[in-house]
């Protein structure tokens, strides 16, 4: 699903974000990537959503070779991969279920299809009854069930999470990780970048951990690993 | 990639949505639009109107030739063919004395005309004269000059004098020409101000939207998905704009030209027709207005569609 080989990342300020990463995640995997902070994670999730290109190696999601995708077609990449944020990045002027909506309509699903679709993920994520709601109004864990639905609605083979819980407190955020399990279940890779130990040493997954720029540990079923 | 029908719909949906979400930015923009444009229509009124007054006041021009009191009829009418072949010279109007008298009693009105009783005939003071038109009234003082000519080749020096308001109309013709070319460049100048404050209001409006844009991409809205409800929003904004202005100049001169007609009728000049202001100021703003919102709002949102 997604595979990365010897990518290397230096920004344009000099500074080395990722050195000589090899991995191999398959479909259907759910994966934690923790590490200090500025460690690289962040990077290490822009490339698979194409907001970032490496400097060096090749990376390809999906059976997209998105290291040498044409500025063009990354839209069209971008459409198969779900993304969620710490700051849930809804678009401030669209009620819920247009938030939801506005992904479907990018693809040019038929307005029908998007009315069902749309309350469909929202029921989904215990949020039906707030589709008219402002982001501005909902609480933080409802913004992020929200922008998870979006994230969902057109079925994408991949979800990079990045902090999804980082904004919330522990209760939510244990709503959320049932619903990205969920999700999972339902046969979608998540790939969650993560400072939340005790989610990670619960709730058991593959671990990969960078530091400085290179995985240092990569584990079936790991721990977080990191003192807070 | 085609775009559907559907999704065409959508986006002028989304654009005219987009109008009230972004309440105060669009009031600015809209403003910021209407504002330079009444100014623009403004100065555009203005230029018009007196371009309209030059042309008027051109068209009045013209030089008296007198000749001397004793001048055979066979000798003025050799002078009348000698002035037609100056090749500058539009026409030219034979005025016996004893026409001239009369014009010279009518303008006196009721009580002059006793006065000038007892001049008629052979006691007329009064010089058989020309009016000269030029088709180019720039031309008018070198026309009286190649006049005045004949004289040198004229023993008799049969012309007594050629007038033409000589120091009035070079005035006049400085004045106009400046302002004509000054009223030319305040409107050039005046419209890329124009085009500076709209693009910037809308500059900032994008700005404050940026965020917005890249949670687009983020989903894998394309280029043309994201700038299409911008297009229709700039639209929206300039049509709106420039409609407020164009309906603040032309309701201000209608008023202004039914005020004032009359006592500028006196003087034999008119403003711009109603008509003519409507479809030459008018739609010159409103057009102009709609095409700097497209502009505006492509261009500021081409900056942030990269990446």
């Amino acid at each position: 699903m997604i595979e990365m080989q010897d990518i290397w990342k230096t920004y344009a300020d000099g500074t080395t974000a990722l050195q000589g990463v090899n991995v191999v995640i398959d479909r259907n995997e759910f994966v934690y990537i923790v590490g200090p902070s500025g460690a690289g994670k962040s990077t290490f999730m822009k490339l698979i959503y194409r907001e970032e290109v490496p400097t060096k190696g090749q990376i390809s999601v999906n059976g997209f070779n998105i290291g040498k995708l044409k500025h063009r077609k990354i839209p069209y990449v971008r459409r198969n991969i779900g993304v969620i944020f710490q700051d849930y990045k809804l678009l401030p002027k669209l009620s819920a279920f247009d938030n939801v909506a506005f992904a479907m309509e990018v693809i040019e699903t038929p307005r029908r299809l998007i009315r069902r679709r749309t309350m469909e993920v929202l029921e989904l994520v215990g949020l039906k009854h707030k589709a008219s709601s402002l982001p501005a109004q909902l609480s933080g864990g409802e913004q992020q069930r929200v922008a998870i639905a979006r994230a969902i609605v057109n079925n994408p083979a991949v979800i990079v999470a990045d902090e999804p819980t980082g904004n919330l407190d522990p209760e939510t955020s244990w709503g959320i990780m049932n619903l990205l399990e969920e999700i999972n279940f339902r046969g979608t890779t998540i790939v969650m970048a993560t400072h939340n130990k005790e989610i990670v040493n619960t709730l058991r997954k593959r671990v990969i951990a960078i530091e400085r720029g290179s995985i240092v540990r990569d584990q079936q079923r790991g721990e977080y690993g990191y003192e807070i | 990639m085609a775009m559907k029908f559907s999704t065409l719909l959508r986006h002028f949906r989304e654009g005219v949505k987009n109008v009230g979400r972004n309440g105060w930015m669009t009031f600015a923009s809209m403003s910021s639009i209407a504002v330079s444009l009444f100014i623009l229509g403004v100065f555009m009124l203005l230029a018009l109107n007196v371009n309209k007054l030059a042309d008027q006041l051109d068209s009045q021009v013209q030089i008296n030739v007198y000749l001397q009191l004793d001048i055979e009829k066979g000798k003025a009418e050799e002078i009348e063919r000698t002035i037609k072949r100056i090749p500058e010279v539009k026409s030219v109007t034979y005025i016996p004395k004893a026409e001239g008298l009369q014009r010279f009693r009518d303008s006196m009105g009721e009580e002059g005309k006793e006065a000038l009783d007892g001049y008629e005939n052979e006691n007329n003071p009064l010089p058989d004269a020309f009016e000269v038109e030029a088709f180019d009234p720039q031309n008018i003082a070198y026309v009286a000059k190649q006049i005045s000519a004949i004289n040198l080749n004229d023993p008799s020096a049969p012309i007594d004098k050629v007038k033409y308001g000589k120091d009035a109309i070079e005035k006049l013709f400085s004045i106009t020409n400046a302002v004509r070319n000054i009223g030319f460049f305040i409107v050039i100048g005046l419209a890329i101000m124009a085009m500076f404050l709209i693009s910037t209001t809308i500059k900032i409006t994008i700005l404050a939207r940026r965020r917005e844009i890249s949670i687009m991409k983020l989903v894998g809205a394309t280029n043309s998905f994201i700038r299409w409800p911008f297009f229709i929003e700039g639209a929206i904004i300039g049509f709106g704009g420039s409609f407020i202005s164009s309906a603040l100049l032309l309701y201000g001169y209608s008023q202004l030209v039914r005020t004032t007609s009359t006592t500028v009728g006196l003087y034999m000049l008119e403003f711009s027709s109603l008509d003519e202001v409507r479809t030459l100021v008018g739609g010159t703003i409103i057009i102009l207005g709609t095409l700097l919102g497209v502009w505006g709002s492509t261009i500021s949102v081409r900056r942030y569609l990269k990446v």
